[in-house]
């Protein structure tokens, strides 16, 4: 799959939208991915998951700021996501079927605050492009 | 069979009396069709879908959407025996329509995804967690009677 230059400036248009929310989005995205699909919870069995906990939303400004950089190397995951694929492939292993329950819950937490630049073609530029992230995150692992 | 508490099935119940089932089916099918394009084998038929806007616009799109989220509807007010209420359109899709039940799964989740666009913060975590259980309910339905 490869993303087209519309695609391209979609992705980049959204992610200029979301500014400094970020962190929030991310939180809430991780938030909505617990409590609707609840294994993934097993790699966080070290964290406090209620809702408004510290460790959430930091860990959601650091998926947040992963997919900021993401972004600004769109032409290039593979270089820009390097150490994060080493991170997930040998310390984290998380399977991959949940990288595609994240993305999904990160692309209901853009279409629910960014309704009207949350367009058909937006909405497809972004499933491409988190797809390929996770595509990225999990190449190392085996 | 869909294991939702009393509160859930109320909360799920309560935000589908909002929703325009021939505006939200329209959109949700039409995403379907744009976001995951290989969705458009089983639509030849239908006329002009060769960028987003045309799919968005599709009279036929618009048509079916309506028809599909109908029957999802009817789904919503047998929570209890989903595999019942799909079964007839379970084997359609599988013996005369031949749909790989992936795409239930898939359309399931663009729902999800328009629903939260149109009720922004009023489609809470909690009632996203109930739709998911929902869609993946009628999904596993759907996908019953395949042999």
């Amino acid at each position: 799959m490869v993303l087209s230059p519309a695609d391209k400036t979609n992705v980049k248009g959204t992610w200029a939208k979301v500014g400094n929310h970020g962190a929030e989005f991310g939180a809430e995205a991780l938030e909505r991915m617990f409590t609707s699909f609840p294994s993934t919870k097993t790699y966080f069995s070290h964290f406090d998951l209620g809702h408004g906990s510290a460790q959430i939303k930091g860990h959601g400004k650091k998926v947040a700021d992963a997919l900021t950089k993401a972004v600004g190397h769109i032409d290039n995951l593979p270089d820009a996501l390097s150490e994060l694929s080493d991170l997930h492939a040998h310390e984290l292993r998380v399977d991959p079927v949940n990288f595609k329950l994240l993305s999904h819950c990160l692309l209901v937490t853009l279409a629910l605050h960014l309704p009207a630049d949350f367009t058909p073609s937006v909405h497809a530029s972004l499933d491409k492009f988190l797809a390929s992230v996770s595509t990225v995150l999990t190449s190392k692992y085996r | 069979m869909v294991h939702l508490t009393g509160e859930e099935k109320s909360a799920v119940t309560a935000l589908w009396g909002k929703v325009n089932v021939e505006e939200v089916g329209g959109e949700a099918l039409g995403r379907l069709l744009v976001v995951y394009p290989w969705t458009q084998r089983f639509f030849e038929s239908f006329g002009d879908l060769s960028t987003a806007d045309a799919v968005m616009k599709n009279a036929n799109v618009k048509k079916h959407g309506k028809k599909v989220l109908a029957s999802f509807s009817e789904g919503l007010k047998h929570l209890d025996d989903l595999k019942g209420t799909f079964a007839a359109l379970s084997e359609l899709h599988c013996d005369k329509l031949h749909v790989d039940p992936e795409n239930f799964r898939l359309l399931g989740n663009v729902l999800v995804v328009v629903l939260a666009r149109h009720f922004g913060k009023e489609f809470t975590p909690e009632l996203q967690s109930a739709y998911q259980k929902v869609v993946a309910g009628v999904a596993t339905a759907l996908a019953h009677k395949y042999h």
